[in-house]
């Protein structure tokens, strides 16, 4: 274990990425989520076209293949713009960002449906009552559908959560130096593969168990009013 | 009487002239006008299919009507139509202002699920009327009170019976100090044994002085309580007016055949 403790620096610091870009590809993708999720659910059929597209493109593609054809795909259109107008030449995308745009743009997709379905079970009745007592859209959201959607949400998107976390391994592929990329090189050249492995293994489970503590405080505060069976 | 000279009456509370409402190709409403002075309560009658409740969601625009006039005193709601002819409200906020007059009864009380019955009571006030927190929790006690309910006030809806959640939502109509109240088949849902509490609730609103619109499927409650009866037959009103007189000599046919099948 000495190996572990001389590398415990690159370690850290690829946890600190893994989790920042975990963090933001879900606020990403919560954002993404509640677009897709009211598109879906809009009265126009355009917009409920267009988040139909979105979910159900992302869900029948490869995240690796998604995250490859953003990193690569867009630096090429971005630098191609750039050499057709002029404006600029080479561009080269952040791999963090590019990273958390693609993580966040994938799991919008299932945050979508994750929401879609959390909406759809808060009966329609409720919503009615409180455009009958005059609220405005955006306090029907607020003080009716978001607190009850979080409620139905939870279970599903505790799952995203968990999925989304484990596919910040797959940024390593655009060499982004998380912990997962980190722990290779670090593993490979002290010819200990195993031992970094089994540490990234058991850093993974902390995370989980952490975010498990914080979801489960987030159901208590909005599991009033149900009835326990 | 012309539409034109209902909707010109600002002494009314409620005014609604020439309502038409379709879905698709099925026409709903076929022109209807009924008009409600403060103090009146109107029993909506009819057969299931007849558009009373239809007619009770379009005053408060829960349903849009296809054409038509809604005035709530002397206020008219503006309508536009767009370039296909589908008619909508052209001002939103008037509506929310309008819809925080016309407080609705549903008959699914549709209670908030998250929210204790003191909760639900003092949301309208506070969010829609701006009231500061205690002055709504204050008003809320007495309403409660008005209704039965202020003992289970910290319960949640998923815990009490549908006769108290139908109170609680009577309060929480209430508590909005509204105009003019919709009631749209309020003890339908209820279990039989429970009917006579929120009748009596229902009834004591109305002897009170409020104007109120009443869908219901209560004879006793429309023939002892409403000052007008309003039956509508497939989208139109078929016969209206008095409750002792249309009860004790009903004129149309079709009221008479409603009337027996509902007194067997």
């Amino acid at each position: 274990m000495d190996v572990i403790y001389e590398y415990r620096q690159i370690l850290i610091e690829g946890t600190f990425v893994t989790i920042s870009l975990a963090v933001l590809s879900l606020l990403l993708s919560i954002v993404l989520g509640l677009i897709g999720a009211f598109a879906q659910l809009s009265p126009r059929r355009g917009l409920r076209r267009a988040g139909n597209i979105y979910t159900v493109f992302v869900r029948s593609v490869p995240d690796l293949v998604l995250m490859m054809l953003i990193f690569f795909g867009g630096q090429t259109f971005v630098t191609q713009i750039g050499s057709l107008t002029g404006l600029w030449g080479y561009v080269e995308i952040n791999q963090f960002v590019a990273g958390v745009l693609t993580l966040g743009f994938i799991f919008g997709a299932y945050m979508a449906e994750t929401f879609r379905g959390a909406i759809m079970a808060i009966p329609r009745g409720q919503i009615e009552a409180a455009m009958a007592v005059g609220m405005t859209p955006s306090q029907i959201f607020r003080i009716v559908t978001w607190p009850q959607m979080v409620r139905f949400a939870l279970p599903s998107f505790t799952n995203n959560w968990l999925v989304l976390v484990k596919s910040t391994a797959l940024v390593s592929v655009i060499g982004l130096h998380d912990l997962v990329w980190n722990a290779f090189s670090a593993g490979r050249s002290t010819h200990q593969l195993f031992t970094f492995m089994v540490t990234v293994m058991v850093i993974y489970l902390i995370i989980t168990a952490i975010s498990d503590v914080l979801l489960r405080m987030v159901d208590r505060k909005y599991a009033a009013g149900v009835r326990k069976a | 009487m012309p539409a034109t000279a209902l909707s010109a009456d600002p002494n009314a509370s409620l005014v609604v002239s020439d309502l038409h409402k379709s879905f698709g190709s099925v026409e709903v409403l076929k022109g209807v006008s009924l008009k409600a002075c403060e103090g009146d309560v109107i029993s909506l009658l009819g057969s299931s299919g007849s558009g009373k409740s239809t007619l009770l969601r379009c005053i408060n625009l829960l349903e849009t009507p296809t054409s038509g006039l809604i005035s709530v005193h002397g206020e008219d709601i503006k309508m536009t139509k767009d370039r296909r002819g589908v008619s909508s409200p052209s001002d939103p906020r008037q509506v929310e202002r309008i819809r925080a007059r016309l407080a609705m009864v549903f008959q699914s009380f549709n209670l908030w699920s998250h929210m204790t019955v003191l909760e639900n009571v003092i949301a309208g006030p506070i969010h829609v009327l701006n009231q500061p927190r205690a002055e709504a929790i204050e008003h809320a006690n007495e309403v409660l009170q008005r209704v039965g309910m202020y003992e289970r006030r910290d319960y949640y809806p998923a815990h009490i019976s549908g006769g108290q959640q139908q109170r609680a939502a009577i309060a929480r109509a209430l508590a909005m100090k509204p105009e003019v109240m919709l009631f749209d088949e309020p003890t339908s849902a209820l279990d039989p044994e429970l009917v006579g509490e929120v009748l009596k609730v229902i009834r004591s609103l109305a002897e009170e002085g409020r104007t109120m619109v009443v869908v219901t499927h209560e004879m006793a409650f429309a023939r002892d309580v409403s000052s007008e009866v309003i039956f509508l037959h497939q989208g139109l009103i078929e016969e209206q007016g008095n409750p002792a007189q249309m009860f004790n000599d009903p004129q149309s046919a079709r009221f008479k055949e409603f009337l027996s099948t509902t007194r067997q």
